[in-house]
């Protein structure tokens, strides 16, 4: 057997605080990013799947003789949903998978904080769902020949209100992830259970407002809801029957954001302490 | 490894009066305990391990072995005591202790199994801070090290549980770390994987002695093999520390020896019962030769038992001390004690 060089075996620099922290993410990210072009069933689920939903509702736009920009309002929300699936089944649900499989312990044990880890998995997650919501988008806008009206002013105002639900949906995925670690070990029945109805609530497939005040308001706070809304008032101006204006829903969303990451951040310490002081984590019976 | 360089005096490994208690929770149970009540994994174990030694912790299932590895790998908090690494508290230092450690566990399935080798050994550097220079010149040698080098862009779901093993001694290895802690890593491999896994322990510890690795194993062979000092635990009490062959000998009432003679004459046997210190002498007849097993007082009656065998015309083929082994003596420590709780009716 070799021995290691002195290329190989050279001390690595104390990497601390946020510069080990981005290590961490983009190490946690790779995976995500490069591992989800790698299983084509997994590009069916993520792009084919949604497509298939958008294609119900939009022949029903069309069997009514709806206008397209209806059609677009559908393909907008199927895009949108592709993240809500992701933060769901990559995100809420992956901190109880990495238990079983044993990455847990090894993450609690590395000197870079969990939540890096969680970032990176949002990041990761972020990318590669992104340029599935582009291909949804795109393959929905030419299957069904809708085009957009956004104009350019309003372009600043979609790309905050599109961040700002993304940072909101993964800092509420980062929340969940802890809550499941601690609360739930079917985490798939609670998955299949919640799925639907958020996606029903946050108006994926018709504009919020058609819900209800209260049921709106309610469902305001989930990010996607405000998100969609605003980006679709923004990309269709006038089309239909606004919640609350965007630029307001903008503002609802950076606070949501900055809520759900602090939430995030203080259930992922909370649970860390807690799997130290009662061995909850690392014990196959707890 | 770039941490504040350690003092030599101190410990790699201490534990000081070490507790662990479990509460079963509402509802649950713990194994049998029914729920609010406690259970003891660790009560008050102190251990020392130098830097530089491969330490052996024996035990039967639950006898609190890996509640002390997970309370030195920062994952479990002590109800009570200490536990140290580098002299550092690994509830206070949390950090510093992580930077220095690392944990393989047997029949890991850790990482995942869509990356390749490669990709997975460089995403748990990037959680340590090694940069990507130095992680891939570390996996690289790494997999050379333990003959994974063709693998190294092989998908980790491909892996057999041999090379996985493998790419998780590896992966704990990247970081650099100093103090080492082996959960049962050769737990369900075969016999090449698991020697596969034991020579690259040896050979990574011998190219520094500053490194300590803290082993935990059901295979006595193992630890006899690759231990310098062991220690038995159980029923979360040390019961025995000590080097290996400090275990058996202390287990051992005589000093054992077995000769293989060529002639043998009934006469022998006579003088050798009347021998000073001679405790027992049996014999055993082959078609060519005599086996004779000599139980002595102690070691050194043996030189004077030989010279007169010789004298009286005994022709000594070979002469081996027999020596209990690890196993004999780990079932003799943690046998007597279930014996004995049983007996108390407990």
């Amino acid at each position: 057997m070799a021995t290691l060089s002195p290329d190989a075996r050279a001390a690595s620099p104390q990497v601390v605080g946020v510069r080990l922290g981005f290590m961490t993410m983009l190490g946690r990210a790779y995976p995500r990013l490069v591992a989800a072009n790698r299983e084509p069933d997994w590009i069916f689920y993520e792009v084919a799947l949604p497509l298939l939903q958008i294609c119900a509702f939009a022949f029903v736009y069309k069997a009514i003789g709806a206008p397209k920009q209806y059609i677009g309002l559908v393909i907008l929300g199927g895009g949108m949903m592709a993240f809500w699936a992701n933060v769901l089944w990559s995100m809420a649900g992956q901190l109880h998978w990495e238990r079983q499989s044993g990455n847990l312990e090894l993450y609690l044990m590395a000197p870079s904080s969990l939540l890096w880890i969680l970032a990176g998995m949002a990041f990761g997650g972020m990318l590669a769902t992104a340029i599935r919501t582009v291909v949804i988008l795109a393959l929905g806008s030419l299957l069904f020949g809708v085009s957009y009206a956004l104009t350019l002013s309003a372009v600043p105002l979609v790309i905050l209100a599109f961040l700002f639900s993304l940072i909101g949906l993964y800092g509420l995925g980062s929340m969940l992830a802890s809550l499941y670690l601690l609360y739930n070990r079917e985490v798939w029945a609670i998955q299949e259970v919640i799925q639907e109805p958020v996606a029903f609530l946050t108006g994926s497939y018709v504009p919020v407002r058609a819900l209800g005040p209260f049921v709106a308001g309610f469902a305001a706070l989930i990010p996607l809801t405000l998100g969609l809304d605003a980006v679709r008032q923004l990309v269709f101006p006038g089309l239909f029957r606004i919640f609350i204006p965007a630029g307001w829903e903008v503002g609802i969303l950076a606070v949501l954001a900055v809520l759900f990451c602090v939430g995030a951040a203080w259930a992922l310490t909370y649970i860390e302490r807690l799997a130290k002081v009662q061995g909850r984590l690392s014990l196959k019976w707890q | 490894m770039s941490s504040p360089p350690s003092q030599d005096n101190i410990p790699a490994i201490q534990a000081i009066n070490v507790k662990r208690v479990y509460q079963a929770r509402g509802g649950r149970s713990i194994g049998g305990t029914k729920a609010g009540k406690t259970v003891t994994a660790l009560d008050g174990v102190s251990l020392s391990v130098a830097r530089g030694e491969i330490f052996g912790l024996l035990g039967r299932n639950g006898a609190g072995k890996t509640t002390l590895i997970k309370i030195f790998t920062t994952l479990l908090a002590p109800s009570g005591g200490q536990a140290l690494i580098d002299g550092m508290d690994v509830t206070r230092e949390v950090v510093k202790v992580r930077q220095r450690i690392a944990m393989v566990s047997g029949g890991e399935q850790s990482g995942y199994g869509i990356l390749t080798v490669r990709e997975q050994l460089w995403m748990f550097a990037q959680f340590y801070g090694v940069p990507s220079k130095v992680a891939h010149a570390r996996i690289d040698e790494l997999l050379a090290a333990v003959g994974m080098s063709e693998q190294a862009n092989q998908k980790v779901y491909a892996l057999s549980t041999g090379m996985r093993q493998r790419m998780n001694l590896c992966r704990a290895l990247v970081s650099d770390p100093e103090v080492l802690f082996l959960d049962e890593p050769t737990v369900g491999l075969d016999v090449e994987a698991s020697r596969a896994v034991r020579d690259y322990v040896r050979l990574w510890m011998s190219q520094d002695l500053r490194r300590t690795v803290l082993l935990t194993t059901h295979y006595m062979f193992e630890a006899d093999e690759l231990c310098n000092h062991v220690a038995v635990i159980n029923h979360g009490q040390l019961v025995a520390e000590g080097t290996t062959a400090d275990l058996k000998r202390g287990l051992q009432e005589h000093a054992r020896f077995q000769l293989e003679m060529a002639e043998w004459a009934p006469a022998f046997t006579d003088m050798l019962r009347g021998r000073d210190g001679v405790v027992e002498a049996l014999t055993e007849q082959h078609a060519d030769r005599t086996q004779l097993r000599l139980a002595l007082l102690r070691e050194e009656f043996i030189m004077p038992t030989v010279a007169s065998l010789n004298d009286a015309g005994a022709r000594i083929l070979t002469l081996r001390r027999i020596e209990p082994t690890l196993e004999e003596a780990f079932v003799r420590l943690v046998g007597d004690e279930a014996e004995a709780e049983a007996e108390g009716g407990h």
